[in-house]
Formats: structure tokens, C-alpha cells, sequence
């Protein structure tokens, strides 16, 4: 099965035909804004460093080195996605505001966000979680780094990568919600299980 | 040796130790996630396995951490009375914990409260925790490191349950947060109880039972059947690894406890995630080691 890679810019058209749970790749930026990076956009309005219209965000607080014999370069050591929940209460403002296309994180992510991926045409996807070396092999070169006074994970690292992935969708640009759908069959199936669970678990005297 | 030469010993293993830690699973995580695997039947849920186990792969290759999240660093030490570095060994862990950032390297992960800042070596104010247990009449050490990682700690709780609630009040508890909460955890999860009479001694004693090697007990039949009943009915509720569903969704679950006050059952929960970094390593006087969670590996 050919592999279906998405290349930054990334234009509506790309993200049409995507579905829940599809498998795609990413080349071009990649660029990491986490908690931090949304408040300071979101509530505190001050304006991003980066343009991120057509390309990726990455919900991640990498490990990074700085390369010996070239101040200020850095290379990935480990970089893995972080709870994309977190983020829930700024991403909708976030999508609209920087016309990100795709963003990258683990878990899903709630109503807002599936609304503005509908609304603005973007996609969530996530990385499988804690395969942060994996990860980092799939980067090409940290090109640059951004308000690096947030501390090494807040910071935003703006990354060139190559085929990364997989990315597993999580919402598509219709708003479907695959955690939603999973969350869902798992309390359903819930309810069953704890109430057989408490008929055997009454200890008390 | 002079006490200076001691300390630089035991900091060396210590830093060594638990830089390895955050690169390398403990052998009982590896053959649990093994066996989850074969076990289950969807591309989905197997491309999951494949990237982690091949993430450890390159992890071990290249030498670094398996997973950037390198956690706040937790210290379950547990010391004889007669251990001759027993005076030295909190100065000794601050110490360990500054060299291994540097090896690892591992991630800064220690924010001020307050002041909110980043210190940039994972040492902070009581940080690398360090929980405490004496050994009467031993001269040895045995220490156990935790890594804790942002999102196997977020869903982390406790509460205080009126005794009418019962044992039924606990799974129910349990199960509620592990749906919701435990699915960004990066699952395959293990689950940590902790029952009790009041709230952080449910809390200490969950994130205990998480130090527990995979597939032990609690000595109480009654207290290994809730934990094989609460393990059967996670795992049937399929979240799978990464909560993309799947045939599984625990590696285990562990419960200890502490008597409890008659009008009271305190339950606490902590999880790990796949990537459960814990390990334990046992120091003799002559400052010798053992690693007990990797068997065989030098530093
Ligand atoms: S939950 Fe565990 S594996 Fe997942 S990112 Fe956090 S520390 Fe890593």
C-alpha cells in the first residue's frame, strides 16, 4: 500500500477526502506550540513568530541538544506528542486566528476543536504516544527556534520533516471525532462491566 | 574510603542509573507489552505496537530516552539503618539527578510553584522527590526510580468515600476516570490503587503500587481477586494501546492498602503508562549494585 503523504502548504482540497482513522504522513514544517504558545497567542495576544498558515503544529515538548561548534543550532533528541486535551480551550481560536492545517498530538481533542477543523478546514491527527526517538528520526533539521525564554518544551521549535508519521486521523475537516466515537463505546460497555464487577465486591461485615 | 569518595561513588551510580532509566523499559513492562500484542487483531492496534517497540529499538540504538517526556524524578528509597551513606544520600540524588539531565539527556521538567520558572536541571524544591522508608538493621540500599510523565500523571486522583459506598463506590471511581481520563495516557495503562482512611495515604500507597513488578499480588485473596476483576473488566472495555481501541487496555492493576478508619474508605489512583520507566537498584555497604528491574545490565 503506497503511503499517503501530505506536503506543506497544505491546501483545503488535501484534507477533503481524509476520514477518521485514516493513516497519513507529513513532510515539510512541522512546528511545535504547546500550552504556553496558545496562551500567549490566545489570551495574552501577542503575535506569533512563526507563520503557520498551510503548515503543521506539534502538540510535543521535545528534548533538544544544541550542536557542538554551532551556537544556537540544535538537533532532536526525543520528541514525542504531549495530551492534546490541554489545548482544547485555545484551539479553536488558535485554527481561526493562524490557519494551521494540520495539527499533531496524542489523545483527542473535544466539540471546539472539531468545530473549527469543520469551519476552517484542518485536521487533528495523532502520533502514537511516547515514541518520541521514533519520532525525532522522521526530522530532518530544527531550522530555527522561537521564544525559547518559555523553557525548552514550551518553546516552539520550527522543524523541517520527513515522511513522519504515522498520523493516525483523529478529526476530520466534516468535525467526525474518533476518540469522541471511542469514548462513547467505552463508557457504554462500561456500565455493564462495573455493575457485574460490584456484585461480587461487597466486603463490607 | 573517605566519605567524599563514597559520595562520588554512589552519585555516579545514581546519575548513571537513572539517566539508563528513561532509555531503557524494565524487563517486566517488556514481556507484559509483548504478550498484549500477540494478542491483538487490527492493523490499527498493531502499527501502534510496531512504532513503540521499534522506538525502543532505536532508542536503545542511538542511546536516548524512549520517550521525550523524561517525567519529574521520583526517588522510593528504601534504606537500612546502618547504610553508611544514609546521612548523605538527599544531597547525593539532588547531585545525581543535575549529572543524569546532562547524560540523558533528560528533559527539564522542574517548574517553580509560584515563581514559574523552568530551573533547567530537573532539581527543584523537593524535587527530585524522595520518599522514605527505614530498614531496621540493614546496611544496604534499595532504590527505586520513578520517572513521572506529564500524562500518566494527569489522570491521577483521590477521594474520600463514605464507608455505605463501599468497595462498589472504589471501581466505580476507578473506572470513571480511567475511561475518561486514562485514554491520554498512552495506554496500555498500569493502574495503581491505593484504599485507605484518608486521602494522601490512598495517594502515596497508589503511586506504591505502581513500583510493584507486572504480575505480582496483593497478599490478600480479597484484595488480588478486586485486582484481577478491576484488571479483566479495564481490559474488557478494549481502549487498546494508544485508546485507539484494541483487544486491552491494562498491563495491570495493583492495589495496596492501609488499614482504614471506620467512617471512612480514602481511594487513591495513579497510572503509568506504557513507557513505564521504574526501576530498582539495590546498593550494598562496599557501595556495590544490583539492578533488580533490568537483570543483568552494568552501568
Ligand atoms: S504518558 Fe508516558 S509515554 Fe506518553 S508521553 Fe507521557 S511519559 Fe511518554
Amino acid at each position: 500500500m503506497s503511503r499517503k503523504i501530505l506536503t506543506t502548504p497544505i491546501k483545503n482540497e488535501d484534507l477533503d477526502s481524509l476520514t477518521i482513522g485514516d493513516i497519513i504522513y507529513l513532510t515539510g514544517y512541522l512546528i511545535t506550540s504547546r500550552d504556553d504558545v496558545h496562551q500567549r497567542l490566545i489570551k495574552q495576544h501577542k503575535p506569533l513568530p512563526v507563520d503557520l498558515s498551510g503548515k503543521a503544529i506539534f502538540h510535543a515538548g521535545p528534548i533538544m541538544r544544541e550542536i557542538e561548534g554551532q551556537p544556537g543550532k540544535h538537533e532532536v533528541i526525543s520528541i514525542g506528542p504531549t495530551t492534546s486535551m490541554r489545548m482544547e480551550k485555545y484551539e479553536q481560536a488558535f485554527i481561526a486566528q493562524t490557519g494551521v492545517k494540520l495539527i499533531v498530538g496524542k489523545g483527542g481533542m473535544g466539540p471546539n476543536t472539531a468545530e473549527a477543523c469543520r469551519k476552517y478546514k484542518a485536521i487533528h491527527t495523532v502520533f502514537p504516544g511516547g515514541c518520541a526517538v521514533l519520532a525525532a528520526n522522521c526530522v530532518e533539521e530544527v531550522e530555527s527556534v522561537e521564544w525559547l525564554d518559555l523553557g525548552m518544551p514550551e518553546a516552539m521549535w520550527v522543524m523541517r520533516v520527513r515522511e513522519f508519521g504515522p498520523l493516525i486521523v483523529s478529526i476530520d475537516t466534516k468535525g467526525n471525532n474518533l476518540f469522541e466515537n471511542n469514548i462513547k463505546a467505552f463508557n457504554q460497555r462500561k456500565e455493564v462491566i462495573v455493575e457485574d464487577i460490584c456484585q461480587h465486591v461487597d466486603y463490607l461485615e | 574510603m573517605s566519605v567524599e569518595a563514597q559520595r562520588e561513588t554512589f552519585i555516579d551510580i545514581m546519575a548513571k542509573f537513572t539517566a539508563y532509566t528513561g532509555k531503557h523499559l524494565p524487563d517486566d513492562v517488556l514481556s507484559k507489552l509483548k504478550e498484549l500484542q500477540e494478542k491483538e487483531i487490527t492493523p490499527l492496534a498493531n502499527i501502534i505496537y510496531d512504532a513503540m517497540f521499534e522506538d525502543l529499538r532505536m532508542a536503545d540504538e542511538l542511546d536516548r530516552p524512549c520517550c521525550q517526556d523524561t517525567g519529574v524524578i521520583q526517588y522510593f528509597v528504601q534504606v537500612g539503618t546502618r547504610f553508611p551513606l544514609i546521612d548523605e544520600i538527599e544531597d547525593c540524588l539532588r547531585e545525581a539527578v543535575k549529572r543524569a539531565t546532562i547524560i540523558g539527556p533528560l528533559r527539564h521538567n522542574a517548574v517553580e510553584v509560584f515563581d514559574e520558572k523552568n530551573t533547567g536541571n530537573n532539581v527543584g524544591k523537593r524535587i527530585p522527590w524522595i520518599d522514605w522508608e527505614i530498614v531496621p538493621h540493614s546496611d544496604e540500599a534499595t532504590i527505586y526510580v520513578y520517572m513521572a510523565g506529564g500524562g500518566c500523571s494527569l489522570p491521577g486522583t483521590a477521594k474520600v468515600l463514605m464507608p455505605l459506598e463501599g468497595y462498589e463506590g472504589v471501581v466505580k471511581f476507578v473506572f470513571d476516570q480511567i475511561t475518561s481520563y486514562g485514554i491520554n495516557a498512552c495506554p496500555p495503562l498500569l493502574v495503581g490503587i491505593g484504599i485507605a482512611g484518608s486521602v494522601e495515604v490512598a495517594a502515596k500507597l497508589s503511586k506504591k503500587a505502581l513500583l510493584r513488578p507486572i504480575g505480582s499480588h496483593n497478599p490478600n485473596p480479597r484484595g488480588a481477586e478486586l485486582e484481577s476483576r478491576v484488571e479483566n473488566g479495564l481490559n474488557a472495555i478494549k481502549i487498546g494501546p494508544g485508546g485507539l481501541t484494541g483487544e486491552n487496555s491494562v498491563m495491570g492493576v495493583h492495589i495496596e492498602e492501609a488499614a482504614r478508619h471506620p467512617a471512612t474508605i480514602a481511594v487513591g489512583l495513579s497510572t503509568g503508562c506504557w513507557a513505564h520507566r521504574r526501576s530498582a537498584i539495590k546498593i550494598t555497604a562496599d557501595l556495590d549494585y544490583e539492578i533488580i528491574s533490568h537483570k543483568g545490565v552494568i552501568l
